[in-house]
């Protein structure tokens, strides 16, 4: 139910997110420090090649890491098993990154 | 024997693989008896059909497992005075593993998976060739004399939720057993190993909930031996990667 390559990808994406978690937290603080608005979001992410490739690997991390964590608790809890698990895990993980990417690419392009 | 006065209100679980359900015996309660010793006299003095398994009576075979009052134990080493509620005590089959009748349990899916994690020693040497010192002191034998008293009693296996929840799950007994074989200076292929307990059903399935290591009756530690084996692995990924 999760080899080694899942029991990894899982393990490393967490290290790609911690960091970026972090720095997700301390750029909340700072940008709230003022007030916080919509504008001044948007003029700080807009056009930035940084932030675009900042949430753009949180979005692909959080996606695998989420869809493997929940692939094991659907497996625990509700017995799936077999393709249909593999499906639901690969479902999870698009779903979460489309969602994702579609808000990184609205708010950095 | 001084006999107290009361008896035990005894329920034990009677049946087989298809259902079953709790029956109530009465047992005179002594200073000192066991769980083992309390099915026992059930089976000599009110039912004779009851069946159960054990051999040694002092904690070395590991066949006389239980469930007690929901939680595994080794009933041969398990006073009654220490797991009394009240003057009631509830003994069933261990549990994660098919009963076969009463209080005997198919022992089968649980030896079969420690074959499956490599739980066999790979030789370095023939029967011809002298034996090879053994250091001890060194730090994989350190290491793997964690793990070898285990008596293969299943109530690790028995007491994880990660087995209950995931059927294909090695366990903790075969994948300590895979552990002390991966120290083991005389084995030939711990490669065989690590491919053995990375697969579906292997050690990267454990939660770290650690009841194995809590209801362990000689007190080994299989948590940590799985953890061990989840750091071997990953050693071995990023080395294979690079």
């Amino acid at each position: 139910m999760l080899d080694i390559r899942l029991y990894m990808l899982q393990r490393i994406t967490a290290l790609i997110m911690a960091p970026l978690t972090l720095g997700h937290i301390a750029v909340m603080i700072y940008a709230v420090q003022g007030g916080i608005s919509a504008e001044e979001i948007l003029s700080r992410t807009q056009g930035s090649v940084f932030w675009f490739l900042f949430y753009g690997c949180f979005v692909v991390a959080v996606s695998l890491h989420g869809a493997i964590g929940l692939r094991v608790v659907v497996h625990e809890t509700f017995g799936v098993i077999g393709k249909t698990l593999s499906w639901f895990t690969w479902l999870v993980a698009a779903g979460l990154m489309a969602l994702g990417l579609y808000a990184v690419f609205a708010v950095t392009l | 024997m001084t006999e107290s006065p009361e008896n035990l209100s005894i329920a034990v679980w009677r049946g087989d693989d298809s259902g079953g359900g709790y029956e109530q015996f009465d047992v005179p309660a002594r200073q000192n008896q066991t769980v083992l010793d309390v099915v026992s006299w059930i089976q000599q003095h009110t039912d004779p059909s009851l069946t159960y398994r054990f051999a040694c009576r002092v904690g070395m075979c590991g066949s006389c497992a239980m469930m007690v009052n929901g939680e595994p134990r080794w009933t041969c080493r398990t006073h009654v005075k220490t797991v009394l509620k009240g003057n009631r005590l509830e003994v069933g089959p261990l549990r994660n593993l098919p009963v076969i009748k009463d209080l005997a349990t198919d022992m089968d899916p649980f030896f079969d998976k420690w074959v499956a994690s490599e739980g066999a020693h790979h030789p370095t040497r023939t029967r011809h060739d002298p034996i090879a010192p053994v250091d001890p002191t060194e730090g994989n034998r350190v290491e793997a004399n964690e793990g070898i008293e285990c008596i293969n009693c299943a109530v690790c296996y028995s007491a994880c939720d990660t087995v209950t929840g995931n059927p294909d799950y090695l366990g903790p007994a075969a994948l300590q057993r895979a552990w002390t074989l991966f120290n083991d200076t005389k084995d030939a292929n711990r490669g065989a190993i690590l491919d053995a307990v990375s697969g579906s059903g292997g050690c990267h399935n454990c939660h770290s909930q650690g009841s194995c290591s809590h209801y362990c009756p000689n007190e080994l530690n299989p948590m940590k031996a799985i953890a061990g084996l989840k750091r071997a692995s990953a050693t071995r990924f990023f080395r294979r990667s690079s």
